[in-house]
Protein backbone atom coordinates (compact mmCIF):
# COMPACT_ATOMS: atom_id res chain seq x y z
CA UNK A 1 0.00 0.00 0.00
CA UNK A 2 1.62 3.04 -0.98
CA UNK A 3 0.84 5.61 1.24
CA UNK A 4 -0.21 8.84 0.68
CA UNK A 5 1.84 12.01 2.31
CA UNK A 6 -0.33 14.08 4.14
CA UNK A 7 0.52 17.37 2.86
CA UNK A 8 -0.92 16.09 -0.51
CA UNK A 9 -3.73 15.32 1.38
CA UNK A 10 -4.41 18.51 3.12
CA UNK A 11 -3.48 20.13 -0.88
CA UNK A 12 -5.68 17.23 -2.52
CA UNK A 13 -8.62 18.86 -0.52
CA UNK A 14 -8.74 22.17 -0.32
CA UNK A 15 -7.59 23.11 -3.42
CA UNK A 16 -6.37 20.95 -6.37
CA UNK A 17 -9.23 18.15 -5.78
CA UNK A 18 -11.69 20.43 -4.03
CA UNK A 19 -15.15 18.90 -4.03
CA UNK A 20 -16.91 21.49 -5.22
CA UNK A 21 -14.60 23.21 -7.35
CA UNK A 22 -12.75 20.35 -9.17
CA UNK A 23 -14.70 17.21 -8.49
CA UNK A 24 -18.00 18.84 -8.79
CA UNK A 25 -19.46 16.67 -6.39
CA UNK A 26 -22.39 17.23 -4.23
CA UNK A 27 -23.70 19.95 -6.51
CA UNK A 28 -27.23 19.46 -5.33
CA UNK A 29 -26.91 20.80 -1.62
CA UNK A 30 -24.28 23.13 -2.63
CA UNK A 31 -26.47 25.37 -4.91
CA UNK A 32 -29.79 24.82 -2.56
CA UNK A 33 -28.08 26.49 0.29
CA UNK A 34 -25.78 28.94 -0.05
CA UNK A 35 -27.95 31.63 -0.42
CA UNK A 36 -26.20 32.74 2.56
CA UNK A 37 -23.04 32.82 4.45
CA UNK A 38 -24.99 30.89 8.05
CA UNK A 39 -27.01 28.37 5.99
CA UNK A 40 -23.93 27.53 3.92
CA UNK A 41 -21.89 27.00 6.93
CA UNK A 42 -24.44 24.70 9.30
CA UNK A 43 -24.58 22.33 5.50
CA UNK A 44 -20.78 22.76 5.46
CA UNK A 45 -20.16 21.61 8.92
CA UNK A 46 -22.36 18.84 8.68
CA UNK A 47 -20.89 17.47 5.91
CA UNK A 48 -17.25 17.94 7.21
CA UNK A 49 -18.31 16.09 10.10
CA UNK A 50 -19.99 13.52 7.90
CA UNK A 51 -16.67 12.57 5.68
CA UNK A 52 -14.66 12.52 8.69
CA UNK A 53 -16.87 10.87 10.73
CA UNK A 54 -17.60 8.09 7.81
CA UNK A 55 -14.23 8.08 6.75
CA UNK A 56 -12.72 6.99 10.30
CA UNK A 57 -15.27 4.50 10.10
CA UNK A 58 -14.53 2.93 6.42
CA UNK A 59 -11.06 2.59 7.29
CA UNK A 60 -11.65 1.09 10.55
CA UNK A 61 -13.89 -1.59 9.08
CA UNK A 62 -11.86 -1.67 6.02
CA UNK A 63 -10.31 -5.41 6.33
CA UNK A 64 -13.54 -7.23 7.62
CA UNK A 65 -15.58 -6.05 4.89
CA UNK A 66 -16.04 -8.31 1.72
CA UNK A 67 -15.54 -6.64 -2.18
CA UNK A 68 -19.39 -7.84 -2.35
CA UNK A 69 -20.65 -6.38 0.48
CA UNK A 70 -18.60 -3.41 0.47
CA UNK A 71 -21.56 -0.51 -1.29
CA UNK A 72 -23.72 -1.64 0.86
CA UNK A 73 -22.01 -1.70 3.94
CA UNK A 74 -20.53 1.64 3.14
CA UNK A 75 -23.96 3.07 2.50
CA UNK A 76 -25.08 1.79 5.80
CA UNK A 77 -21.78 3.31 7.63
CA UNK A 78 -22.78 6.52 6.34
CA UNK A 79 -26.66 6.46 6.50
CA UNK A 80 -26.28 5.86 10.08
CA UNK A 81 -24.04 8.37 10.59
CA UNK A 82 -25.94 11.13 8.75
CA UNK A 83 -29.06 10.10 10.71
CA UNK A 84 -27.48 10.90 13.70
CA UNK A 85 -26.05 13.93 12.72
CA UNK A 86 -29.22 15.08 11.70
CA UNK A 87 -31.07 14.14 15.17
CA UNK A 88 -28.04 16.07 17.27
CA UNK A 89 -28.92 19.00 14.72
CA UNK A 90 -32.51 19.20 15.57
CA UNK A 91 -31.38 18.70 19.57
CA UNK A 92 -29.06 21.33 19.39
CA UNK A 93 -29.35 23.85 16.48
CA UNK A 94 -32.96 23.40 15.95
CA UNK A 95 -33.99 26.33 14.32
CA UNK A 96 -30.83 26.15 11.79
CA UNK A 97 -32.10 22.75 11.52
CA UNK A 98 -35.67 23.72 10.22
CA UNK A 99 -34.24 26.11 7.83
CA UNK A 100 -31.96 23.02 6.31
CA UNK A 101 -34.46 20.83 6.16
CA UNK A 102 -34.02 17.98 4.13
CA UNK A 103 -30.68 19.04 3.02
CA UNK A 104 -29.58 17.17 6.00
CA UNK A 105 -31.15 13.94 5.55
CA UNK A 106 -29.76 14.49 1.78
CA UNK A 107 -26.35 14.02 2.86
CA UNK A 108 -26.65 10.74 3.02
CA UNK A 109 -26.61 10.87 -1.13
CA UNK A 110 -23.75 13.27 -1.35
CA UNK A 111 -21.12 11.14 -3.83
CA UNK A 112 -18.33 13.00 -2.19
CA UNK A 113 -18.72 11.21 0.93
CA UNK A 114 -19.05 7.51 -0.86
CA UNK A 115 -16.76 8.99 -3.24
CA UNK A 116 -13.95 9.45 -0.55
CA UNK A 117 -14.91 5.82 1.62
CA UNK A 118 -14.37 3.96 -1.66
CA UNK A 119 -11.15 5.69 -3.05
CA UNK A 120 -9.50 6.54 0.12
CA UNK A 121 -10.56 5.51 3.19
CA UNK A 122 -10.80 1.78 2.39
CA UNK A 123 -7.29 2.16 1.57
CA UNK A 124 -5.69 3.70 3.76
CA UNK A 125 -5.18 3.67 7.50
CA UNK A 126 -7.21 5.45 10.00
CA UNK A 127 -5.44 8.63 10.27
CA UNK A 128 -5.34 8.89 6.76
CA UNK A 129 -8.56 8.14 6.09
CA UNK A 130 -9.83 10.55 8.64
CA UNK A 131 -7.76 13.57 7.58
CA UNK A 132 -8.42 13.05 4.20
CA UNK A 133 -12.67 13.21 5.05
CA UNK A 134 -11.76 16.03 7.59
CA UNK A 135 -9.43 18.42 5.00
CA UNK A 136 -12.43 17.22 1.77
CA UNK A 137 -14.86 18.34 4.48
CA UNK A 138 -13.37 21.23 4.60
CA UNK A 139 -12.72 21.66 1.36
CA UNK A 140 -16.29 21.86 0.64
CA UNK A 141 -17.62 23.44 3.63
CA UNK A 142 -15.01 26.83 2.74
CA UNK A 143 -16.31 26.10 -1.31
CA UNK A 144 -20.16 26.43 0.32
CA UNK A 145 -19.18 28.95 2.73
CA UNK A 146 -17.60 31.03 -0.53
CA UNK A 147 -20.52 30.85 -2.72
CA UNK A 148 -23.25 31.79 0.30
CA UNK A 149 -20.99 35.09 0.92
CA UNK A 150 -21.07 35.67 -2.84
CA UNK A 151 -24.61 35.52 -3.17
CA UNK A 152 -25.77 36.90 0.27
CA UNK A 153 -24.02 40.07 -0.07
CA UNK A 154 -24.58 40.93 -4.03
CA UNK A 155 -28.72 39.55 -3.05
CA UNK A 156 -29.41 41.37 0.31
CA UNK A 157 -26.36 43.60 0.65
CA UNK A 158 -25.49 41.69 4.16
CA UNK A 159 -22.89 38.88 5.48
CA UNK A 160 -23.63 36.79 8.72
CA UNK A 161 -27.55 37.41 8.90
CA UNK A 162 -28.97 35.01 11.15
CA UNK A 163 -25.11 34.23 12.75
CA UNK A 164 -27.39 33.47 16.17
CA UNK A 165 -28.46 30.18 14.49
CA UNK A 166 -25.29 28.20 14.62
CA UNK A 167 -23.10 30.91 17.19
CA UNK A 168 -25.85 31.00 19.68
CA UNK A 169 -27.64 34.18 21.09
CA UNK A 170 -24.36 36.06 21.25
CA UNK A 171 -23.57 36.24 17.23
CA UNK A 172 -27.67 38.02 16.89
CA UNK A 173 -25.71 41.64 16.13
CA UNK A 174 -22.45 39.80 14.19
CA UNK A 175 -24.65 40.76 10.94
CA UNK A 176 -22.58 42.80 8.77
CA UNK A 177 -24.43 45.32 6.76
CA UNK A 178 -22.57 45.77 3.15
CA UNK A 179 -24.82 48.49 1.54
CA UNK A 180 -27.41 50.52 3.62
CA UNK A 181 -30.99 50.30 2.13
CA UNK A 182 -29.60 47.75 -0.42
CA UNK A 183 -33.07 47.15 -2.71
CA UNK A 184 -31.60 43.33 -3.15
CA UNK A 185 -30.47 42.08 -6.30
CA UNK A 186 -33.08 38.85 -6.79
CA UNK A 187 -30.84 36.67 -8.98
CA UNK A 188 -28.03 35.98 -6.94
CA UNK A 189 -30.86 34.93 -4.08
CA UNK A 190 -32.43 32.56 -6.89
CA UNK A 191 -31.12 29.09 -8.44
CA UNK A 192 -29.41 30.91 -11.56
CA UNK A 193 -27.41 33.35 -8.66
CA UNK A 194 -25.91 29.72 -7.61
CA UNK A 195 -24.95 28.52 -10.77
CA UNK A 196 -23.57 31.61 -12.24
CA UNK A 197 -21.84 31.76 -8.86
CA UNK A 198 -20.40 28.71 -8.85
CA UNK A 199 -18.87 29.37 -12.76
CA UNK A 200 -17.59 32.25 -11.54
CA UNK A 201 -15.38 30.74 -8.61
CA UNK A 202 -14.39 27.53 -10.11
CA UNK A 203 -13.46 30.28 -13.14
CA UNK A 204 -10.95 32.27 -11.00
CA UNK A 205 -9.73 29.02 -9.25
CA UNK A 206 -8.97 28.00 -12.53
CA UNK A 207 -7.53 31.47 -13.49
CA UNK A 208 -5.07 31.49 -10.36
CA UNK A 209 -4.35 27.48 -11.35
CA UNK A 210 -3.08 28.48 -14.75
CA UNK A 211 -1.15 31.58 -13.64
CA UNK A 212 0.62 29.36 -10.79
CA UNK A 213 1.25 26.87 -13.46
CA UNK A 214 3.13 29.43 -15.97
CA UNK A 215 5.48 30.99 -12.69
CA UNK A 216 6.43 27.89 -12.19
CA UNK A 217 7.52 26.60 -15.87
CA UNK A 218 9.00 30.20 -16.06
CA UNK A 219 11.09 29.39 -12.88
CA UNK A 220 12.08 25.97 -13.77
CA UNK A 221 12.34 25.63 -17.43
CA UNK A 222 11.27 22.17 -19.01
CA UNK A 223 13.81 20.96 -21.55
CA UNK A 224 11.92 21.16 -24.62
CA UNK A 225 10.33 24.68 -23.65
CA UNK A 226 14.19 25.52 -23.34
CA UNK A 227 15.04 24.58 -26.39
CA UNK A 228 11.89 25.82 -28.36
CA UNK A 229 12.46 29.76 -26.55
CA UNK A 230 16.92 29.01 -27.36
CA UNK B 1 -19.51 -26.06 -0.46
CA UNK B 2 -16.97 -23.37 -0.13
CA UNK B 3 -19.30 -21.15 -2.01
CA UNK B 4 -21.86 -21.70 0.68
CA UNK B 5 -20.06 -20.82 3.25
CA UNK B 6 -18.54 -17.80 1.83
CA UNK B 7 -21.88 -16.83 1.05
CA UNK B 8 -22.78 -17.40 4.53
CA UNK B 9 -20.13 -15.77 6.06
CA UNK B 10 -20.52 -12.52 3.77
CA UNK B 11 -24.47 -12.27 5.32
CA UNK B 12 -23.64 -12.42 8.19
CA UNK B 13 -21.29 -10.15 8.23
CA UNK B 14 -23.85 -7.60 6.05
CA UNK B 15 -26.62 -8.25 8.96
CA UNK B 16 -24.32 -7.57 11.52
CA UNK B 17 -23.28 -4.18 10.11
CA UNK B 18 -26.99 -3.66 9.92
CA UNK B 19 -27.54 -4.39 13.75
CA UNK B 20 -24.47 -2.00 14.62
CA UNK B 21 -26.00 1.03 12.23
CA UNK B 22 -29.56 0.30 13.74
CA UNK B 23 -28.06 0.63 17.06
CA UNK B 24 -25.96 3.63 16.43
CA UNK B 25 -29.41 6.02 15.51
CA UNK B 26 -31.48 4.01 18.24
CA UNK B 27 -28.92 5.08 20.29
CA UNK B 28 -28.91 8.90 19.33
CA UNK B 29 -32.36 8.76 18.52
CA UNK B 30 -32.99 7.99 22.63
CA UNK B 31 -30.06 10.11 23.46
CA UNK B 32 -31.74 13.39 21.79
CA UNK B 33 -35.52 12.62 22.54
CA UNK B 34 -36.04 15.03 25.11
CA UNK B 35 -33.95 17.54 23.90
CA UNK B 36 -35.55 17.92 20.36
CA UNK B 37 -38.91 18.02 21.80
CA UNK B 38 -37.68 20.60 24.23
CA UNK B 39 -36.71 22.19 21.41
CA UNK B 40 -39.98 22.01 19.91
CA UNK B 41 -41.89 22.92 22.44
CA UNK B 42 -39.79 26.32 23.17
CA UNK B 43 -39.31 27.08 19.68
CA UNK B 44 -43.35 27.24 19.02
CA UNK B 45 -43.78 28.84 22.79
CA UNK B 46 -41.45 31.50 21.60
CA UNK B 47 -43.81 31.91 18.36
CA UNK B 48 -46.53 32.19 21.04
CA UNK B 49 -44.86 34.68 23.16
CA UNK B 50 -44.12 36.88 20.35
CA UNK B 51 -48.06 37.56 19.67
CA UNK B 52 -49.06 37.09 23.20
CA UNK B 53 -46.78 38.18 25.90
CA UNK B 54 -46.62 36.06 29.22
CA UNK B 55 -48.36 39.55 31.17
CA UNK B 56 -51.55 39.15 29.66
CA UNK B 57 -52.63 35.25 30.12
CA UNK B 58 -51.67 32.93 32.94
CA UNK B 59 -52.21 30.06 31.39
CA UNK B 60 -49.76 27.48 30.01
CA UNK B 61 -50.55 27.79 25.75
CA UNK B 62 -49.17 24.52 24.82
CA UNK B 63 -51.22 21.95 26.41
CA UNK B 64 -54.62 24.23 27.01
CA UNK B 65 -55.34 23.49 23.28
CA UNK B 66 -57.87 22.48 21.38
CA UNK B 67 -57.87 20.70 17.86
CA UNK B 68 -60.62 21.92 14.94
CA UNK B 69 -60.87 21.01 11.63
CA UNK B 70 -62.84 23.45 9.08
CA UNK B 71 -62.79 24.57 5.28
CA UNK B 72 -62.02 28.14 6.46
CA UNK B 73 -58.74 27.29 8.23
CA UNK B 74 -57.26 25.26 5.57
CA UNK B 75 -57.29 20.91 4.79
CA UNK B 76 -55.82 19.99 7.99
CA UNK B 77 -56.66 19.88 11.71
CA UNK B 78 -55.68 23.18 12.94
CA UNK B 79 -54.23 23.38 16.95
CA UNK B 80 -55.73 26.11 18.66
CA UNK B 81 -54.02 27.20 21.73
CA UNK B 82 -56.27 29.28 24.32
CA UNK B 83 -54.82 31.94 26.51
CA UNK B 84 -56.88 32.67 29.85
CA UNK B 85 -56.34 35.12 32.15
CA UNK B 86 -57.67 34.17 35.88
CA UNK B 87 -59.80 31.69 33.94
CA UNK B 88 -60.99 34.58 31.50
CA UNK B 89 -60.47 33.90 27.61
CA UNK B 90 -58.06 36.11 26.50
CA UNK B 91 -57.39 35.02 23.20
CA UNK B 92 -56.92 32.12 20.62
CA UNK B 93 -53.99 31.31 18.78
CA UNK B 94 -54.40 29.03 15.83
CA UNK B 95 -51.52 27.06 14.24
CA UNK B 96 -51.09 26.17 11.33
CA UNK B 97 -53.38 28.05 9.30
CA UNK B 98 -52.92 26.59 5.96
CA UNK B 99 -53.58 29.49 3.03
CA UNK B 100 -54.22 27.13 0.18
CA UNK B 101 -53.58 29.54 -2.95
CA UNK B 102 -50.19 30.81 -2.53
CA UNK B 103 -48.10 31.40 -5.83
CA UNK B 104 -46.18 28.11 -5.47
CA UNK B 105 -48.27 26.32 -2.70
CA UNK B 106 -49.64 26.13 0.62
CA UNK B 107 -48.38 29.12 2.98
CA UNK B 108 -48.68 28.40 6.57
CA UNK B 109 -49.59 30.83 9.39
CA UNK B 110 -50.22 31.75 12.74
CA UNK B 111 -53.15 33.73 13.66
CA UNK B 112 -53.68 34.92 17.37
CA UNK B 113 -57.03 36.42 17.82
CA UNK B 114 -58.39 38.35 20.55
CA UNK B 115 -61.28 37.41 22.60
CA UNK B 116 -63.17 40.56 20.75
CA UNK B 117 -62.66 38.99 17.51
CA UNK B 118 -59.35 41.59 16.86
CA UNK B 119 -56.34 40.09 15.58
CA UNK B 120 -53.10 39.96 17.87
CA UNK B 121 -51.04 39.54 14.89
CA UNK B 122 -50.11 36.94 12.13
CA UNK B 123 -47.28 35.16 11.49
CA UNK B 124 -45.93 33.10 8.63
CA UNK B 125 -44.83 29.88 9.78
CA UNK B 126 -43.65 28.40 6.57
CA UNK B 127 -43.82 29.17 2.73
CA UNK B 128 -42.33 28.30 -0.30
CA UNK B 129 -43.12 31.68 -2.35
CA UNK B 130 -40.57 33.49 -4.52
CA UNK B 131 -37.57 34.33 -2.47
CA UNK B 132 -37.33 38.52 -3.23
CA UNK B 133 -40.95 38.98 -4.37
CA UNK B 134 -43.60 36.98 -2.29
CA UNK B 135 -41.27 36.66 0.74
CA UNK B 136 -42.02 40.32 1.92
CA UNK B 137 -44.61 38.36 4.22
CA UNK B 138 -42.34 36.94 6.78
CA UNK B 139 -41.76 39.20 9.50
CA UNK B 140 -37.67 39.68 8.79
CA UNK B 141 -37.91 41.08 5.52
CA UNK B 142 -40.56 43.89 5.63
CA UNK B 143 -43.44 44.75 8.11
CA UNK B 144 -46.08 44.17 5.91
CA UNK B 145 -47.38 41.13 8.29
CA UNK B 146 -47.72 43.61 11.18
CA UNK B 147 -49.97 45.27 9.49
CA UNK B 148 -53.10 42.94 10.32
CA UNK B 149 -52.65 43.43 14.14
CA UNK B 150 -54.79 45.34 15.65
CA UNK B 151 -58.08 44.38 12.75
CA UNK B 152 -60.69 42.97 12.93
CA UNK B 153 -64.37 41.96 10.67
CA UNK B 154 -65.02 45.50 10.77
CA UNK B 155 -61.36 47.19 10.19
CA UNK B 156 -61.17 47.42 7.60
CA UNK B 157 -65.26 46.35 6.54
CA UNK B 158 -65.80 43.54 5.18
CA UNK B 159 -65.72 44.42 1.40
CA UNK B 160 -62.30 45.65 1.81
CA UNK B 161 -60.72 42.76 3.19
CA UNK B 162 -58.65 42.32 0.29
CA UNK B 163 -55.65 43.68 -1.65
CA UNK B 164 -55.35 47.08 -3.30
CA UNK B 165 -55.03 45.87 -6.45
CA UNK B 166 -58.66 43.90 -6.00
CA UNK B 167 -60.34 47.07 -4.44
CA UNK B 168 -59.25 46.65 -1.14
CA UNK B 169 -57.42 48.03 2.10
CA UNK B 170 -54.10 45.68 1.92
CA UNK B 171 -51.23 46.86 0.48
CA UNK B 172 -49.70 43.69 -2.20
CA UNK B 173 -45.92 43.60 -3.29
CA UNK B 174 -44.25 44.86 -6.46
CA UNK B 175 -44.56 41.99 -9.00
CA UNK B 176 -46.30 39.52 -5.89
CA UNK B 177 -50.18 40.05 -5.83
CA UNK B 178 -51.27 36.26 -5.46
CA UNK B 179 -49.17 35.94 -1.70
CA UNK B 180 -50.35 38.55 -0.31
CA UNK B 181 -53.91 38.20 -1.42
CA UNK B 182 -53.47 34.37 -0.20
CA UNK B 183 -52.86 35.63 3.16
CA UNK B 184 -55.52 38.77 3.30
CA UNK B 185 -58.24 35.46 2.50
CA UNK B 186 -56.95 33.15 4.71
CA UNK B 187 -56.87 35.95 7.75
CA UNK B 188 -60.03 36.92 6.92
CA UNK B 189 -61.39 33.81 6.83
CA UNK B 190 -60.18 32.60 10.03
CA UNK B 191 -61.31 35.56 11.56
CA UNK B 192 -65.06 34.56 10.42
CA UNK B 193 -64.49 30.98 11.80
CA UNK B 194 -63.58 32.81 15.25
CA UNK B 195 -66.65 34.85 15.01
CA UNK B 196 -69.00 31.66 14.47
CA UNK B 197 -67.20 29.58 16.96
CA UNK B 198 -66.02 31.43 19.78
CA UNK B 199 -67.51 30.25 22.26
CA UNK B 200 -67.36 26.39 21.24
CA UNK B 201 -63.55 27.83 21.15
CA UNK B 202 -62.94 28.59 24.29
CA UNK B 203 -65.63 25.70 26.13
CA UNK B 204 -63.83 25.29 29.68
CA UNK B 205 -61.71 22.20 29.66
CA UNK B 206 -63.75 19.22 31.40
CA UNK B 207 -60.43 18.81 33.46
CA UNK B 208 -58.13 20.49 35.14
CA UNK B 209 -55.33 22.00 31.52
CA UNK B 210 -52.35 20.72 33.80
CA UNK B 211 -53.89 16.91 34.27
CA UNK B 212 -54.76 17.01 30.64
CA UNK B 213 -51.27 17.53 29.30
CA UNK B 214 -49.45 13.90 29.69
CA UNK B 215 -52.72 12.60 27.30
CA UNK B 216 -51.45 14.50 24.65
Amino acid sequence: MSATPYGKIVHDGLWANNPAFVQILGLCPLLAVSNSVINALGLGLATLLTLTLSNTIVSLIRNLVTPEIRLPVFVLVIASVVTAIELAMNAYLHELHTILGIFIPLIVTNCIIIARAEAFASKNTVARAATDGFMMGLGSALALVLLGALRESLGHGTLLANAHLVFGEAAKDWTITLVEHYHGFLLAILPPGAFIGLGLLIAVKNVVDSHIERRSAQAVPLPHEAGATA
Amino acid sequence: MALTRHMLRTGVALALFAVAGTAIVAYTFDQTRARIAESERASLLQKLHALLPTGQHDNDLLSDTLDVTAPELGPKTVKVHRARKGGIPVAAVFTPVIAPDGYSGPIKLLIAIRYDGTLAGVRVIGHRETPGLGDPIEEARSGWILKFTGRSLSDPQPGQWKVKKDGGAFDQFTGATITPRAVVKAVYNSLNYFAAHRDELFAPVTAPATAAAPAQ
